[in-house]
């Protein structure tokens, strides 16, 4: 066909038209279909890194300007657990998002990886299961780990040459840390000891910047 | 406390290196990459083209996109941008300095379809990125893709006067190539 | 007899996609997602699936309208239709396989500048009727599956030991380096030798 000047703007913005409403109709098709399996994705992850409950209490904070949910969950009238979802931008690829559980009394239960964009072997092996971030903190008592790596003089292991991912990881620990102690109460109704662990844990973001 | 500039730049050009880590920006890395001079004329329109589309594709996205509840059409609009930007480049330019015209005019129309500059635009939305970390993103990863190239189209000069087996002549040769560069550039990771 | 002879052609439109012009080993087209995506058998094959989805949409819709389009603005035309089918896929996957989608990542929206599927509008869907235009989407699509497929066996055999996701059992002994960046070079060159040497016979 001739290109006249009236005929390619008309034809283009014809095509563009019907593009955008066929985009936009497939999008109203499938908007809750994406917000359930998002949905299903964040309720496997909270049964991932809890004990069975019944059900669960969600509540929103903001920390260090970053969206962190926590759910509560609780089976018959006992609480169970917290699970925290929270997130970083202090990765190597950017966001890393997880889903962290803490028993009532603290203690971290699991750890679930969520989104990140990790270098492949490297980073990435926060995701394998029984990996070393994971191994250094599960089971322990969150009022008493200082969020380190070992490189930084903390006691925690770190991925063999992805010291950065690894202070992500710790990073977005802690934060889950800080969210599960406004969440249950405040960090003395959570293990009993006061000031100190809340003042590492601010030392340790600061200590992360100057050693990049 | 944010992903500090000098890991940005640092992973961007070496670590994650576009073309040998990420694998974005192929085509023209094995379609360019035969002559020294020609590479580093491509890489130079890439990181050009890529600095530009990096802030308006930050603008687009925080301004248009997330305000109007439309972030689906990114693919669509991104596509859309380069495609345009590519084009007022070559006109502007081919008016303004003739002589950088025509050092990197023929490589211009190629950029549309270069993957690595679509990729960038998408990736640093996804990482969150504010607009100064996007532009030195952006940039750096440019540079690792005009140092990937050169240092490749360098190896592939001498190996012109090898001996190579038939059955390995051409694509499959340099793909081999490129894969002991990657291991190389693999090295760096203990670098941050 | 031309009955018979018209349906040979439809045969080897399909099948010229995917031995003759094998997007991947002989046309070294969309080399990217080749790379990039083949970490596991299936993740190569959900990128070729989603590729031959957007291939075969995009030109049907390209060989109806090509009649309509105005020659100087063929090309900004065509890359509206491929974004808007792959922006379409991007949701539908979202929706319905997020796991694969979550595991393919940028390389999804990245079809659009995939040059199998602008060149094979430009090639084929621009020249050709609709119901041939299909078949093309449907053997080059094909074609790139396979060969997506193959090359995420083969690295996900060597690297971590396993095959579409079952354990072999072996993978302590496998190195590693396969699912890395420098394996999937290595693979898909020998890979092209292989295909060639076997085409050649």
């Amino acid at each position: 066909m001739k290109s006249t000047l009236f005929n390619m703007v008309a034809v283009l913005f014809t095509i563009t038209l019907i593009a955008s409403a066929g985009v936009g109709a497939v999008n109203m098709l499938t908007e809750d279909a994406i917000a359930e399996a998002k949905a299903l994705a964040t309720k496997e992850a909270v049964a991932n890194v809890l004990p069975a409950f019944d059900s669960n209490e969600q509540s929103e904070q903001t920390i260090d300007d970053m969206p962190i949910v926590v759910y509560k969950a609780v089976k018959g009238s006992d609480v169970v657990g917290y699970a925290v979802e929270s997130m970083t931008k202090n990765g190597f690829g950017g966001v890393i998002r997880m889903m962290v559980g803490f028993s009532p009394e603290g203690e971290i239960l699991n750890v679930n990886v969520l989104e990140q964009a990790e270098t492949p072997g490297l980073g990435t092996k926060m995701c394998d299961e029984g990996n070393a971030l994971l191994a250094s903190i599960k089971g322990k008592n969150s009022g008493d780990v200082e969020f380190k790596v070992k490189k930084d003089g903390g006691e925690l292991d770190a991925l063999t040459a992805a010291t950065i991912s690894s202070r992500a990881y710790y990073d977005a620990v802690a934060r889950a840390r800080e969210a599960y102690w406004v969440a249950c109460g405040g960090k003395a109704a959570a293990d009993g000891v006061s000031g100190a662990t809340s003042t590492n844990g601010g030392s340790d973001a600061q200590k992360g910047g100057q050693n990049e | 406390m944010e992903l500090s500039y000098f890991a940005i730049i640092i992973g961007a050009i070496f670590v994650n290196n576009v073309v040998l880590a990420q694998f974005l920006g192929i085509c023209p890395f094995l379609g360019v990459s035969s002559k020294v001079e020609t590479s580093m004329g491509m890489g130079a329109a890439v990181t050009f083209v890529m600095a530009l589309t990096a802030i308006v594709a930050w603008a687009i996205q925080t301004y248009i996109l997330v305000p109007l509840h439309i972030e689906y059409m990114q693919t669509i609009v991104f596509i859309l941008v380069i495609a345009a930007l590519v084009q007022m480049v070559e006109i502007i330019l081919k008016k303004v300095s003739p002589s950088l015209y025509q050092a990197l005019g023929i490589f211009l129309p190629l950029i549309t379809t270069n993957c690595a500059v679509l990729g960038v635009a998408i990736l640093m939305i996804q990482k969150e990125f504010n607009l100064l970390q996007s532009f030195a993103y952006s940039v750096s990863t440019a540079l690792g893709f005009a140092i990937a190239l050169v240092i490749f189209a360098g190896i592939r000069e001498r190996l012109e006067l090898d001996g190579v087996p038939a059955a390995l002549k051409g694509i499959p040769i340099a793909l081999i190539t490129a894969a002991i560069l990657a291991m190389a550039f693999m090295g760096f990771s203990g670098l941050v | 007899m031309p009955r018979k002879e018209a349906k040979m052609n439809k045969m080897q439109i399909v099948l010229s996609g995917i031995l003759k012009n094998n997007p991947t080993f002989v046309l070294v087209l969309g080399m990217c997602p080749t790379l990039g995506t083949t970490t596991s058998a299936i993740n190569g094959m959900g990128m070729g699936v989603a590729t031959m989805a957007v291939l075969i949409m995009s030109n049907l819709v390209i060989s109806l309208i090509k009649n309509f389009i105005p020659d100087k603005v063929r090309i900004p035309a065509y890359i509206v239709v491929i974004a808007s089918f792959v922006t379409i896929i991007q949701m539908l996957m979202q929706a319905y396989v997020p796991s694969l989608y979550a595991a393919l990542g940028v390389f999804i929206p990245l079809i659009v500048v995939n040059c199998i599927i602008l060149g094979r509008a430009e090639a084929f869907a621009s020249k050709n009727g609709p119901i041939d235009s299909i078949l093309d989407g449907v053997g080059i699509g094909l074609g790139f599956t396979l060969a997506l497929t193959a090359i995420g066996a083969v690295r996900e055999v060597l690297g971590s030991g396993a095959i579409f996701g079952y354990s072999l059992g072996i993978a302590e002994y496998m190195p590693l380096v396969f699912v890395l960046a420098p394996g999937a070079f290595l693979v898909l060159g020998y890979m092209m030798v292989l295909f060639n040497k076997l085409a050649k016979k």
